[in-house]
């Protein structure tokens, strides 16, 4: 069988290869791609937009609509995780430690709860004592993280990257927290109830700014349509960037749902 | 000049891939996962689609590494076959 499918694979790929023999060459100034609407975005985007970045002046504006469901996807892949994994069963038995002796206590009833603080503090199954040295490195890096993601963010329209990629790194230094700490921490900081209302808040960012546009008087997404409220200066690229913080705020919740719930098997007590 | 990169990390690109699919420890696939990721990274930047290489390499490279040894840390580490 694995014979079969190797030869399966091997055929395929030789035939992908052979096809790809008919591509035109890399950059090619006459290939179909870019002989049709390349040249007007390549001309009229930095006039008409007045973003630098013209991937994010097609991705915002002229293709706005399609990266509006691409946030609509990411939203619906928080969501089936959440529906999918939650288990909101309690838990049967607690693990504590006393903080002054290092004393661990097995609570088997579940009933009794040992109420933490200064004295006592929750603790995993497989606790093992978090280390200082990543304790503090993540401590310090964490806020530069988030600032890093909120300058991707802010930036979208002049470089590189996006609500997409900012909401990315934003999540992924809230997973750091809970990676060096435990799941507790983020738990506690972030709670469930804030990030569901975050991630559809997000989607509903770029809605808005699509529906408003709409009931000024313009098409669907048509950011000129603001120009009354903000002024003509940058207005296009201003929509985009309320575009792309609306992405952000969703991409970042969805990231942290999917790995709370992937992580604690939905229960959101212990993890990584 | 940028033909022998291209070729150098699409070497790369290979050997991870033949790798992540061969080797028995699934922790160990998560991460040359996010190594083919992070070639697919550098190619992508060769290429001049430095937007696309930015999301490859905080998507692909960043979460969904953690996300593959977050579902193995919950599963198993050995492979059936």
């Amino acid at each position: 069988m694995k014979l079969v499918g190797f030869i399966i694979v091997c055929l395929t790929g030789g035939l992908l290869l052979y096809g790809t023999g008919e591509l035109p060459a890399w950059g090619d100034p006459n290939s179909p791609a870019s002989t049709h609407l390349s040249d007007d975005y390549i001309t009229l985007a930095l006039e008409q937009t007045e973003a630098p970045n013209l991937v994010t002046a097609v991705l915002a504006d002229y293709r706005g609509f399609d990266t509006m469901f691409e946030t609509a996807v990411v939203f619906c892949a928080g969501l089936a995780c959440f529906l999918l994994l939650r288990d909101f069963r309690p838990k049967k038995d607690h693990y504590y430690r006393h903080v002054p002796t290092g004393v661990m206590l097995h609570v088997k009833n579940e009933a009794r709860t040992v109420r933490t603080g200064r004295e006592f503090e929750d603790m995993d199954r497989e606790w093992v004592p978090s280390d200082t040295i990543i304790k503090t490195v993540c401590r310090i890096l964490i806020p530069f993280i988030q600032i890093y993601a909120l300058y991707v963010v802010a930036h979208g329209d002049f470089s590189p990257g996006g609500g997409f990629q900012g909401g990315v790194i934003f999540g992924s230094s809230l997973i750091l927290l809970a990676i060096s700490y435990n799941l507790k921490t983020l738990v506690k900081r972030v709670t469930e109830k804030f990030l569901g209302v975050f991630s559809s808040l997000g989607v509903l960012v770029y809605v808005g700014i699509g529906a408003i546009a709409m009931a000024l008087g313009g098409n669907f997404l048509d950011y000129g349509k603001y120009a009354p409220i903000f002024g003509e200066h940058h207005i296009r690229a201003l929509g985009m960037l309320g575009v792309e913080i609306g992405v952000g705020m969703a991409v970042t919740a969805v990231m942290v749902i999917i790995y709370i719930n992937i992580v604690s098997e939905g229960r959101h007590d212990e993890g990584l | 000049m940028s033909w022998p990169i291209d070729l150098v990390i699409l070497t790369f690109v290979i050997f991870c891939a033949i790798a992540a699919i061969s080797v028995r420890d699934l922790l160990g696939t998560a991460i040359l996962f996010g190594a083919y990721s992070f070639m697919m990274c550098l190619l992508w930047a060769v290429m001049g689609a430095v937007d696309v290489a930015f999301t490859e390499a905080s998507v692909g490279a960043g979460v969904s590494t953690v996300f593959f040894v977050a579902a193995v840390f919950r599963t198993s580490r050995r492979t059936k076959d």
